[in-house]
């Protein structure tokens, strides 16, 4: 089955199995890597992408069902595979605050953390927020709260917090 | 995996792994009728046709001898691969083998019946008993006597990047591209097997995404992955293991059962300490984790005994998980010890104060350092310790129980071997260095470049590395918190060696290979780290809901090489120590021995929302008795203590001791 989609500004259109996952597609047929496999299942967040802007994971979306979409992964928040000079503001936070450590979950993060805070700012509560009908704060229990789909077995949620946490700051 | 670069070109076959659904008994029939019929479907690997492992070999690892025999050993074993054109196909085609199977019972856990036996060894190569003095007298005659038994579950190391091999044999030589700990450890693991030199398989493994001790050897995928690619010479194999299947496939920590009884003077001293684990292997090869061994280490006390008993099931094989023997052993002597301080009305840092020894109660020797005390005070003062109140249950914070707690935690010091590593002069004051070590993702291509840089008087910058490639030469596992001392000492020995023989302005292309050079002052110490973990828990007064705002890790571990990677250890090892400590706990079915729990969904680890402030600290020193650099390792001190640390704050909160892993909410509503 064919389906055309925009995937970190570039156009594809190609013929998908219909078993094939998105995250699949991304890594198998179309070379894109940043979104990693951690479980396949929806349980870690490691291949976590913006989706017609808003974050989504790759491994419980099915290609065919993707038509039209405009599909943003970590590396397309850098501007491109050659985007290591123009890194996203959330990127460099990350770098900054050592965000990470084996890397593996970190494209995930990042692309959850800047759909997590567009979504703060479009007035969505969570679970932790105090007042559901008020503007949430990005604070620490907020961010961790929103940010808790994102695994990372190497513990390096200390860094990745503050991280957001400053990205969050600079876009208030 | 994560290396475009280091893949092994486009046109790759993918593989997948059929598992067995019994615990023991024999494959009588693969039909893979269906699974060739399906479109895309390569080919069918079975013991009937798989390429014969072995040959010749004494003894050969019998994890590794996948599809050679009918003998199914535990549930979930590879009974048979399905290779196809896609991952699509070789999955459905997966789905499409009939397997059938003769079934025998099985013994899959471990009980009060169970037999149980005194291995040799425990891992790598402890004394399996030890017996100074005469604890069962001191016991009878202690005037306090803590005496109680402490539970540790299965867990899984779940790296975030599951397992995965490319693998392609272009008729004489197998190249692997494999997410491991130790890219030589695993050719020479697999080269005898496949009835070939060691040379003749190259293992890199570029960019790899967390171990924990499970990517620490070579395990049964692999070497699928290396039967199937030799069934389809010149295309490259893929496998990727399933985040479910890493839970049969790919090891696992044992569950323990530690019975300890402390016997002490009315101040708290200690006149002994008895450590007796049970704890289970599979039937078929064993892992014995040294659960005692930093027993024989930790406190001083006249009379010690320490004992493994071993169950041996018809289960998937354990192996190394972060702090292997140490984490679980630890967690229970220093709940004990906490039950200890309270049975004395002792504060539990007083406590271990009085019990600190001036030599290693095991050797004699002169630890090269132990700075426990000294972690355990810096840790109190940060942590306000002065301020806690002595009784448990004593603080509350509208609905929820406040509690403190302190565990030790330790780790010895490792300097492995047989590593090599090499140093070519370049053009422009530049060198090459290589070290067939491998990165999981800790940093040591950082550390090992700012070594190599130091030993050669050069910038960081005139350092090009090479690591991650077992054709490199040998070197040991990321793995024991050894990498940084072993690879590190090899480094400096071949740079050394490198201006010894052709001096500080060397012309381009020559080259030193050197090993570790041996520090004699090492065998006559002995050789830890240390630190103090300390939590606060906060535990809900009607739904039981534990929360850690507050962890601290003061640590004596050596000579830091770079704060910001250190400083990620510890942070990684005190987070999955709160994990192990709130969440970790892989369920094994008692009727068919695989586990229930076998996904992130259901066996959970630690998430943002779990931690709160959590702080690493260290003290400043350098143990040159231990490593050319002065350092000691730290990969995996920051997870030993730190479950008994929460338990303990859990205890002070409530009031309620709880004595196995993990500490969950059901112990706290009545
Ligand atoms: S791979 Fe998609 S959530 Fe884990
Ligand atoms: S950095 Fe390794 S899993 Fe997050």
């Amino acid at each position: 089955m064919s389906v055309q989609l925009s995937v970190d500004g570039r156009r594809v259109d190609v013929n998908v199995d219909p078993r094939t996952t998105l995250l699949d597609l991304l890594r198998e047929r179309l070379d894109v890597i940043a979104p990693k496999k951690g479980c396949d299942h929806g349980q870690c967040g490691s291949c976590t992408v913006l989706l017609d802007g808003r974050r989504h994971l790759t491994c419980l979306a099915l290609a065919v069902a993707q038509d039209g979409a405009e599909i943003v992964t970590a590396e397309g928040l850098a501007g491109g595979p050659d985007g290591e000079h123009d890194l996203h503001a959330m990127q460099r936070a990350f770098l900054e605050h050592d965000g990470y450590q084996c890397g593996y979950c970190t494209p995930g993060q990042i692309c959850s953390a800047v759909g997590m805070l567009a979504e703060l700012a479009d007035g969505h509560p969570s679970h932790v927020s105090p007042d559901l009908t008020a503007a949430p704060k990005a604070t620490d229990e907020e961010i961790r709260e929103r940010m808790s789909g994102n695994l990372c077995r190497c513990g390096a949620y200390v860094g990745i917090l503050a991280a957001i946490r400053q990205s969050a700051q600079a876009s208030a | 995996m994560e290396h475009r670069e280091g893949a092994l070109g486009k046109d790759a076959l993918t593989l997948w792994l059929v598992q067995s659904t019994i615990a023991r008994g024999r494959v009588l029939d693969v039909d893979a009728e269906a699974a060739l019929a399906h479109p895309g479907v390569v080919s069918v690997l079975d013991h009937t046709n798989a390429p014969i492992l072995g040959q010749g070999v004494d003894e050969p690892d019998l994890e590794l001898m996948v599809l050679q025999s009918t003998e199914v050993r535990f549930r979930g074993q590879v009974v048979a691969a399905v290779l196809a054109e896609s991952a699509e196909a070789a999955r459905e085609g997966a789905a499409l083998v009939r397997v059938s199977y003769a079934e025998q019972d099985a013994e899959v856990e471990f009980g009060p019946d169970t037999t149980l036996e005194i291995p040799d060894k425990v891992n790598p190569d402890y004394d399996a008993t030890s017996d100074d003095g005469d604890v069962d007298a001191a016991l009878a005659q202690a005037e306090v006597v803590v005496d109680q038994t402490y539970r540790t579950p299965y867990e899984h190391n779940n790296p975030l990047e599951p397992h995965a091999t490319t693998a392609l044999w272009d008729g004489e030589r197998l190249r692997l591209v494999e997410a491991s700990q130790g890219p030589y450890a695993v050719a020479s693991s697999l080269a005898p097997l496949l009835g070939l030199d060691v040379a003749d398989v190259v293992v890199t493994s570029p960019y790899v995404g967390g171990g924990f001790g499970s990517k620490g050897m070579a395990h049964a995928p692999a070497m699928t992955a290396a039967l199937a690619a030799i069934t389809a010479p010149r295309r490259p194999v893929r496998l990727a293991v399933t985040r479910q299947q890493m839970f049969a496939l790919t090891g696992y920590r044992t569950r323990t059962v530690s019975h300890f009884r402390l016997g002490a003077r009315p101040d708290g001293v200690l006149v002994a300490i008895d450590h007796d684990v049970v704890e289970q292997t599979s039937r078929w090869k064993e892992f014995a984790e040294q659960t005692a061994t930093s027993t024989r280490t930790m406190y001083a006390a006249e009379n010690r005994r320490t004992v493994h008993r071993l169950a041996r099931l018809d289960v998937a094989v354990p192996s190394f998980m972060r702090a292997p023997g140490e984490m679980p052993g630890m967690f229970a002597h220093e709940v004990a010890m906490d039950e200890l301080a309270v049975a004395c009305g002792v504060d539990p840092i007083v406590l271990r104060e009085r019990n600190e020894p001036t030599v290693d109660p095991e050797t004699g020797k002169p630890f090269s350092r132990r700075r426990l005390v000294e972690c355990l005070q810096r840790g109190a003062e940060l942590f306000d310790w002065a301020e806690r109140p002595d009784d448990a249950r004593s603080r509350a914070d509208g609905v929820w129980w406040v509690g403190t707690g302190v565990a030790s935690s330790t780790y010895p010091a490792k300097v492995m071997p047989a590593n090599q590593a090499t140093v070519t002069s370049c053009e422009a004051g530049e060198y090459r260095v290589e070290v067939g070590a491998v990165d999981i993702g800790t940093g040591s291509r950082t550390a090992m470049k700012q070594i190599a840089a130091d030993a050669l008087g050069v910038d960081p910058s005139c350092v090009q590395l090479e690591m991650a490639d077992s054709s490199i030469g040998p070197a040991t596992v990321a793995g024991g918190s050894s990498g940084t001392a072993s690879w590190g000492a090899a480094v400096v020995a071949a740079a050394q060696l490198f201006r010894a023989d052709h001096g500080d302005s060397p012309d381009p292309g020559l080259q030193t290979t050197a090993s570790a050079a041996d520090i004699p002052a090492a065998e006559d110490h002995a050789l830890h780290s240390f630190g103090a973990i300390f939590a606060e828990v906060r535990v809900h007064r009607w739904t039981g809901e534990l929360r850690v705002p507050r962890l601290l890790g003061v640590f004596s571990a050596g000579r830091i090489v770079n704060p910001v990677l250190a400083r990620s250890q510890f942070y990684g090892g005190l987070i999955m120590g709160l994990s192990s400590g709130l969440h970790e706990d892989s369920y094994r079915d008692p009727r068919f021995g695989h586990v229930v729990t076998q996904d992130l969904a259901s066996y959970h680890v630690a998430a943002h929302a779990d931690i709160g402030d959590v702080r690493a600290e260290w003290l400043d020193e350098e143990d040159f008795v231990v490593s050319p650099m002065g350092t000691r390792g730290l990969g995996e001190i920051g997870i030993v203590g730190t479950a008994a640390a929460i338990a303990n704050a859990a205890f002070h909160a409530t009031g309620v001791r709880v004595r196995s892993l993990p500490v969950t909410a059901d112990s706290f509503v009545s």
